[in-house]
C-alpha cells in the first residue's frame, strides 16, 4: 500500500529537479518554470499530509500556495516582458549590470 | 492495487516530464512538458481524495497559468534554442553539497507524529468540496480575502507592466525592434 512517506519521497525528488533548475538556468522565463516545479512539489506534499491526518489545513495551504504561485507569474512575466523590450533578452548574464 | 499502479505511473511520469522542463533548451518543449506534468499532479490530487484541489489545480495551473505562460511566449522568440552559458563547476558542487547537506538533516530529524492532531479533520459522509467549502469561509476567511486582493493587485500590475507600447512588435518587425531598444524620444 502506499502510505504518507512515498507521497513525500516523490515531493521531495520533484522539488530536487526544480531546484536543480533553479540552480544551472540563466534564462530568466526556465527559472520561472523551475520555480513552478518547486511550488507544485510542496502542493503535493501538503495534499499528502491532509489526506493521512485527516486534516483540511494541508489542502487549504495548497489552496493559498495556487493563489499566490498565479499572481507571482502575472507580475513576474509583466516584468519580464518590459526587461526584454529594454535589454532585448532574458539571459542573467546580459541583464547583470553591475561588476562585482 | 489501481492506487498503486496509479501511483507509480503518475511519479514517473512526472518527475520524467519536470526533467525534460528542467533540461530542455527549447522553450516550447520546457512550456509542453511544464503543463502536462500539471495535468498528473492533479492525478495525484484525486488519488488523495483532494477533488477540489485537483479541479483547482487543473483550472488554474493548466488553464490559467500556462494560457499567460504561452501569451508571454509571443513576445518573446520561442522558437530559437536557449543559448546558456554553464556556470563554474566548483560553485555547482558547493551549492548542490549544501542543498543535499540541507535535505539530509531533514530527512534525519525526528518526527513527532504522533503529537500531531487534526485541527480541522474531515467530516463522514461530507464531499471533499462542501468540507473545503465550510473550512474556507469560516476559518480561513481573512487570508480568503486577503488573496483576493493580492490577485487584484498581481493583474492590475501585470496589465500595467505589459500593457506599455503594446502596438509596437518586438520580434516581427525589426525596424520596430531597434526604435524600442534605442528609444529616440526618451525624455
Amino acid at each position: 500500500m502506499i502510505s504518507l512517506t512515498h507521497y513525500l519521497i516523490v515531493s521531495a525528488l520533484i522539488f530536487s529537479v526544480g531546484l536543480v533548475g533553479v540552480l544551472r538556468r540563466r534564462n530568466l522565463l526556465m527559472l520561472f518554470f523551475a520555480t513552478e516545479v518547486m511550488l507544485n512539489a510542496v502542493n503535493i506534499a501538503f495534499a499528502a499530509i491532509s489526506h493521512y491526518y485527516n486534516d483540511l489545513t494541508g489542502q487549504m495551504f495548497a489552496f493559498f500556495v495556487i493563489a499566490i504561485a498565479a499572481s507571482e507569474v502575472a507580475v513576474g512575466l509583466g516584468i519580464l516582458i518590459v526587461l526584454y523590450k529594454k535589454h532585448g533578452s532574458l539571459d542573467l548574464d546580459d541583464l547583470a549590470s553591475m561588476k562585482g | 492495487m489501481y492506487e498503486v499502479v496509479a501511483f507509480y505511473l503518475f511519479s514517473a511520469l512526472t518527475i520524467g516530464l519536470f526533467l525534460v522542463t528542467v533540461m530542455s533548451k527549447n522553450v516550447l518543449y520546457a512550456m509542453t512538458s511544464l503543463a502536462a506534468g500539471m495535468v498528473l499532479i492533479s492525478g495525484f490530487f484525486f488519488i488523495l481524495g483532494a477533488d477540489f484541489l485537483g479541479v483547482v489545480q487543473l483550472i488554474v495551473y493548466v488553464g490559467a497559468v500556462m494560457a499567460l505562460y504561452s501569451f508571454a511566449m509571443m513576445f518573446f522568440d520561442a522558437t530559437r534554442d536557449i543559448k546558456e552559458k554553464n556556470t563554474n563547476p566548483g560553485l555547482v558542487f558547493l551549492l548542490g553539497g549544501l542543498s543535499a547537506l540541507v535535505l539530509v538533516l531533514m530527512f534525519a530529524a525526528p518526527i513527532h507524529s504522533d503529537a500531531v492532531q487534526a485541527l480541522y479533520p474531515m467530516h463522514e459522509g461530507v464531499g471533499n468540496a462542501q468540507d473545503v467549502g465550510i473550512v474556507l469561509f469560516t476559518k480561513y476567511l481573512i487570508p480568503f480575502e486577503v488573496a483576493a486582493v493580492m490577485l487584484l493587485v498581481a493583474m492590475i500590475a501585470g496589465i500595467i507592466l505589459a500593457g506599455k507600447k503594446m502596438d509596437q512588435s518586438l520580434t516581427e518587425d525589426t525596424s520596430a525592434d531597434d526604435e524600442i531598444l534605442t528609444p529616440k524620444d526618451a525624455k
